[in-house]
Protein backbone atom coordinates (compact mmCIF):
# COMPACT_ATOMS: atom_id res chain seq x y z
CA UNK A 1 0.00 0.00 0.00
CA UNK A 2 1.22 3.47 -0.83
CA UNK A 3 0.95 6.37 1.56
CA UNK A 4 -0.58 9.59 0.32
CA UNK A 5 1.31 12.78 1.03
CA UNK A 6 -1.82 14.72 1.96
CA UNK A 7 -2.58 12.18 4.72
CA UNK A 8 0.73 12.90 6.47
CA UNK A 9 1.35 15.45 9.20
CA UNK A 10 4.70 17.01 9.95
CA UNK A 11 5.90 15.73 13.32
CA UNK A 12 3.89 12.53 13.34
CA UNK A 13 5.68 9.22 13.94
CA UNK A 14 5.48 6.86 10.95
CA UNK A 15 7.68 4.04 12.21
CA UNK A 16 9.64 2.83 15.23
CA UNK A 17 11.99 -0.09 15.62
CA UNK A 18 14.74 -1.50 17.83
CA UNK A 19 17.73 -3.47 16.58
CA UNK A 20 19.98 -5.68 18.67
CA UNK A 21 23.41 -5.29 17.08
CA UNK A 22 25.85 -7.99 18.18
CA UNK A 23 29.46 -8.80 17.37
CA UNK A 24 28.03 -11.33 14.90
CA UNK A 25 26.23 -8.46 13.17
CA UNK A 26 29.54 -6.63 12.80
CA UNK A 27 31.30 -9.64 11.31
CA UNK A 28 28.41 -10.09 8.91
CA UNK A 29 28.42 -6.42 7.90
CA UNK A 30 32.22 -6.47 7.46
CA UNK A 31 31.90 -9.33 5.00
CA UNK A 32 28.91 -7.92 3.17
CA UNK A 33 30.37 -4.42 2.81
CA UNK A 34 34.07 -5.17 2.51
CA UNK A 35 34.90 -2.87 5.43
CA UNK A 36 37.40 -4.93 7.44
CA UNK A 37 38.69 -2.19 9.72
CA UNK A 38 39.69 -4.18 12.84
CA UNK A 39 38.20 -1.57 15.22
CA UNK A 40 34.91 -3.28 14.33
CA UNK A 41 35.97 -6.72 15.60
CA UNK A 42 39.06 -6.43 17.82
CA UNK A 43 38.88 -4.77 21.23
CA UNK A 44 42.68 -4.49 21.47
CA UNK A 45 42.89 -2.56 18.20
CA UNK A 46 39.94 -0.34 19.17
CA UNK A 47 41.57 0.39 22.53
CA UNK A 48 44.92 1.19 20.89
CA UNK A 49 43.26 4.16 19.14
CA UNK A 50 41.59 5.42 22.30
CA UNK A 51 38.17 3.77 22.03
CA UNK A 52 36.65 1.83 24.92
CA UNK A 53 36.13 -1.19 22.69
CA UNK A 54 34.71 -2.51 19.44
CA UNK A 55 32.19 -0.20 17.79
CA UNK A 56 29.66 -0.73 15.02
CA UNK A 57 30.46 0.43 11.49
CA UNK A 58 28.82 3.83 11.06
CA UNK A 59 27.50 2.58 7.74
CA UNK A 60 25.82 -0.36 9.50
CA UNK A 61 24.00 2.01 11.84
CA UNK A 62 23.06 4.18 8.85
CA UNK A 63 21.93 1.12 6.91
CA UNK A 64 19.68 -0.36 9.58
CA UNK A 65 18.24 2.97 10.72
CA UNK A 66 16.47 3.50 7.39
CA UNK A 67 14.84 0.05 7.35
CA UNK A 68 11.72 1.10 9.30
CA UNK A 69 11.27 3.82 6.66
CA UNK A 70 11.67 1.29 3.84
CA UNK A 71 9.02 -0.93 5.41
CA UNK A 72 6.70 2.02 5.96
CA UNK A 73 7.19 3.13 2.35
CA UNK A 74 6.68 -0.45 1.13
CA UNK A 75 9.55 -0.46 -1.39
CA UNK A 76 13.28 0.31 -0.90
CA UNK A 77 13.22 2.12 -4.26
CA UNK A 78 11.04 4.85 -2.76
CA UNK A 79 13.97 6.11 -0.67
CA UNK A 80 15.50 8.54 -3.16
CA UNK A 81 17.82 10.42 -0.84
CA UNK A 82 19.30 9.49 2.51
CA UNK A 83 21.85 11.33 4.59
CA UNK A 84 23.28 11.18 8.10
CA UNK A 85 25.99 12.70 10.23
CA UNK A 86 27.93 10.32 12.46
CA UNK A 87 27.95 11.97 15.88
CA UNK A 88 28.61 9.22 18.46
CA UNK A 89 29.98 5.68 18.31
CA UNK A 90 27.82 2.63 18.99
CA UNK A 91 29.90 0.40 21.25
CA UNK A 92 28.99 -3.26 20.87
CA UNK A 93 29.47 -5.32 24.02
CA UNK A 94 30.83 -8.82 23.39
CA UNK A 95 27.97 -10.55 25.22
CA UNK A 96 25.10 -8.04 25.34
CA UNK A 97 25.56 -6.38 21.96
CA UNK A 98 24.04 -2.93 21.57
CA UNK A 99 20.39 -1.95 21.37
CA UNK A 100 19.80 0.73 18.73
CA UNK A 101 16.41 2.45 18.76
CA UNK A 102 14.96 4.25 15.76
CA UNK A 103 12.02 6.66 15.66
CA UNK A 104 11.00 7.96 12.23
CA UNK A 105 8.90 11.13 12.00
CA UNK A 106 7.62 13.24 9.15
CA UNK A 107 10.05 16.15 8.87
CA UNK A 108 8.72 18.00 5.85
CA UNK A 109 6.36 17.50 2.92
CA UNK A 110 7.18 18.55 -0.63
CA UNK A 111 3.86 18.49 -2.46
CA UNK A 112 5.35 19.58 -5.78
CA UNK A 113 7.79 16.65 -5.90
CA UNK A 114 5.46 14.28 -3.98
CA UNK A 115 8.29 13.59 -1.55
CA UNK A 116 8.11 13.21 2.23
CA UNK A 117 11.20 13.97 4.25
CA UNK A 118 11.37 11.49 7.10
CA UNK A 119 13.62 12.47 9.99
CA UNK A 120 15.21 9.73 12.08
CA UNK A 121 16.09 9.86 15.74
CA UNK A 122 18.58 7.07 16.35
CA UNK A 123 19.51 6.32 19.95
CA UNK A 124 21.97 4.06 21.68
CA UNK A 125 22.47 4.05 25.44
CA UNK A 126 20.26 7.11 25.89
CA UNK A 127 22.07 9.35 23.41
CA UNK A 128 21.56 10.06 19.72
CA UNK A 129 24.25 8.56 17.49
CA UNK A 130 23.24 10.07 14.15
CA UNK A 131 22.65 13.73 13.42
CA UNK A 132 20.64 15.24 10.57
CA UNK A 133 19.43 11.76 9.66
CA UNK A 134 16.95 12.37 6.86
CA UNK A 135 15.44 10.11 4.24
CA UNK A 136 13.48 11.50 1.32
CA UNK A 137 10.71 9.16 0.29
CA UNK A 138 9.05 9.42 -3.11
CA UNK A 139 5.33 8.74 -2.73
CA UNK A 140 4.44 9.39 -6.38
CA UNK B 1 51.40 16.28 7.20
CA UNK B 2 48.14 18.03 6.39
CA UNK B 3 45.53 17.69 3.67
CA UNK B 4 46.61 19.22 0.38
CA UNK B 5 44.19 22.09 -0.39
CA UNK B 6 44.89 21.58 -4.09
CA UNK B 7 42.82 18.37 -3.91
CA UNK B 8 39.71 20.53 -4.13
CA UNK B 9 38.20 20.15 -7.58
CA UNK B 10 40.29 17.12 -8.48
CA UNK B 11 38.48 14.42 -10.47
CA UNK B 12 39.88 10.90 -10.25
CA UNK B 13 39.91 8.27 -13.01
CA UNK B 14 36.79 6.07 -13.02
CA UNK B 15 37.23 2.80 -11.15
CA UNK B 16 36.63 -0.61 -12.74
CA UNK B 17 32.94 -1.43 -13.25
CA UNK B 18 31.13 -3.16 -10.37
CA UNK B 19 28.65 -5.88 -11.33
CA UNK B 20 25.80 -6.02 -8.80
CA UNK B 21 25.05 -9.65 -8.02
CA UNK B 22 21.71 -10.85 -6.70
CA UNK B 23 23.31 -12.82 -3.87
CA UNK B 24 25.42 -9.79 -2.90
CA UNK B 25 22.25 -7.70 -2.65
CA UNK B 26 20.69 -10.38 -0.45
CA UNK B 27 23.81 -10.70 1.71
CA UNK B 28 24.07 -6.93 2.15
CA UNK B 29 20.33 -6.74 2.89
CA UNK B 30 20.66 -9.34 5.66
CA UNK B 31 23.65 -7.44 7.07
CA UNK B 32 21.67 -4.19 7.43
CA UNK B 33 18.56 -5.94 8.82
CA UNK B 34 16.61 -5.31 5.61
CA UNK B 35 13.70 -7.74 5.51
CA UNK B 36 11.59 -6.26 2.72
CA UNK B 37 10.82 -8.98 0.12
CA UNK B 38 11.82 -6.58 -2.68
CA UNK B 39 15.41 -6.79 -1.33
CA UNK B 40 15.41 -10.60 -1.38
CA UNK B 41 12.87 -12.11 -3.73
CA UNK B 42 13.11 -11.51 -7.50
CA UNK B 43 9.40 -12.30 -7.91
CA UNK B 44 8.42 -9.69 -5.32
CA UNK B 45 10.78 -7.21 -6.97
CA UNK B 46 9.31 -7.86 -10.42
CA UNK B 47 5.78 -7.56 -9.05
CA UNK B 48 6.76 -4.10 -7.82
CA UNK B 49 8.06 -3.15 -11.27
CA UNK B 50 11.79 -3.77 -10.82
CA UNK B 51 14.02 -5.86 -13.08
CA UNK B 52 15.46 -7.82 -10.13
CA UNK B 53 16.02 -7.50 -6.37
CA UNK B 54 16.53 -3.89 -5.25
CA UNK B 55 19.55 -2.98 -3.14
CA UNK B 56 19.06 -1.23 0.23
CA UNK B 57 19.57 2.58 0.20
CA UNK B 58 23.10 2.35 1.62
CA UNK B 59 24.34 -0.36 -0.80
CA UNK B 60 25.97 2.29 -3.00
CA UNK B 61 28.74 2.52 -0.39
CA UNK B 62 30.03 -0.83 -1.66
CA UNK B 63 30.45 0.67 -5.13
CA UNK B 64 31.78 3.95 -3.76
CA UNK B 65 34.42 2.27 -1.60
CA UNK B 66 37.01 1.83 -4.39
CA UNK B 67 36.84 5.55 -5.15
CA UNK B 68 37.48 6.51 -1.52
CA UNK B 69 40.45 4.13 -1.54
CA UNK B 70 41.82 6.12 -4.51
CA UNK B 71 41.41 9.35 -2.56
CA UNK B 72 43.18 8.01 0.53
CA UNK B 73 46.02 6.63 -1.60
CA UNK B 74 46.59 9.82 -3.61
CA UNK B 75 50.34 10.45 -3.30
CA UNK B 76 50.11 14.23 -2.86
CA UNK B 77 46.77 14.18 -0.99
CA UNK B 78 48.25 14.34 2.49
CA UNK B 79 45.36 12.36 3.96
CA UNK B 80 46.66 10.23 6.84
CA UNK B 81 44.38 7.19 6.79
CA UNK B 82 44.90 6.54 10.52
CA UNK B 83 43.46 10.00 11.34
CA UNK B 84 40.35 9.73 9.18
CA UNK B 85 36.88 9.62 10.73
CA UNK B 86 33.70 9.30 8.68
CA UNK B 87 31.78 12.54 9.29
CA UNK B 88 28.79 12.61 6.97
CA UNK B 89 27.31 10.35 4.33
CA UNK B 90 24.62 10.92 1.74
CA UNK B 91 23.15 9.02 -1.19
CA UNK B 92 21.10 10.78 -3.87
CA UNK B 93 19.34 8.33 -6.20
CA UNK B 94 18.04 8.95 -9.70
CA UNK B 95 16.90 5.33 -9.81
CA UNK B 96 17.39 2.36 -7.47
CA UNK B 97 20.28 -0.10 -7.81
CA UNK B 98 19.05 -3.54 -8.88
CA UNK B 99 20.84 -6.87 -9.31
CA UNK B 100 22.38 -7.07 -12.77
CA UNK B 101 23.48 -3.43 -12.86
CA UNK B 102 27.03 -2.79 -13.98
CA UNK B 103 28.06 0.39 -12.20
CA UNK B 104 31.02 2.67 -12.69
CA UNK B 105 32.02 5.24 -10.08
CA UNK B 106 34.00 8.43 -10.52
CA UNK B 107 35.16 10.50 -7.58
CA UNK B 108 35.55 14.26 -7.43
CA UNK B 109 36.74 16.23 -4.41
CA UNK B 110 34.18 19.00 -4.04
CA UNK B 111 35.33 20.75 -0.90
CA UNK B 112 38.16 20.98 1.60
CA UNK B 113 37.65 22.98 4.75
CA UNK B 114 39.76 23.44 7.82
CA UNK B 115 38.07 23.73 11.19
CA UNK B 116 39.97 23.95 14.46
CA UNK B 117 42.99 22.03 13.20
CA UNK B 118 40.87 19.37 11.50
CA UNK B 119 40.29 19.10 7.78
CA UNK B 120 36.92 18.21 6.29
CA UNK B 121 37.21 16.60 2.89
CA UNK B 122 33.98 16.21 0.92
CA UNK B 123 34.07 13.80 -2.00
CA UNK B 124 31.28 12.97 -4.44
CA UNK B 125 31.28 9.66 -6.27
CA UNK B 126 29.06 9.76 -9.33
CA UNK B 127 27.82 6.28 -10.17
CA UNK B 128 26.52 5.48 -13.65
CA UNK B 129 25.18 2.31 -15.26
CA UNK B 130 26.44 0.45 -18.35
CA UNK B 131 24.59 2.88 -20.64
CA UNK B 132 26.23 5.84 -18.90
CA UNK B 133 22.98 6.89 -17.21
CA UNK B 134 23.36 8.43 -13.77
CA UNK B 135 22.10 6.09 -11.02
CA UNK B 136 23.25 7.57 -7.72
CA UNK B 137 25.68 10.04 -6.22
CA UNK B 138 27.39 9.01 -2.99
CA UNK B 139 28.75 11.91 -0.97
CA UNK B 140 31.13 11.45 1.94
CA UNK B 141 32.67 13.96 4.26
CA UNK B 142 35.82 12.66 5.89
CA UNK B 143 37.19 14.39 8.94
CA UNK B 144 40.99 14.25 9.08
CA UNK B 145 42.15 14.98 12.61
CA UNK B 146 45.05 17.39 12.89
CA UNK B 147 48.29 16.79 14.77
CA UNK B 148 47.76 16.84 18.53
Amino acid sequence: MTHVLTDLTVGSVVAEASFRVTRDSLVHYAGASGDFNPIHYRDDVAQSVGLSGVLAHGMLTMGLAVQPVVDWAGDPARVVDYQVRFTRPVFVDATEGALVNVVAKVGALDFEANVARIDLVVNFNGATVLGKAQARVNLA
Amino acid sequence: MSVNPELQGRVFPSVAPYLVGREKVREFSRAVFATNPINHDPEAARAAGHADVVAPPTFAVVVQEATLAQLLAEPDGGIDFTRVVHGDQRFCYLRPIVAGDELTATLAVTSIKTLGGHSMVTAESTIVDATGAHVVTAISTLVVRGDE
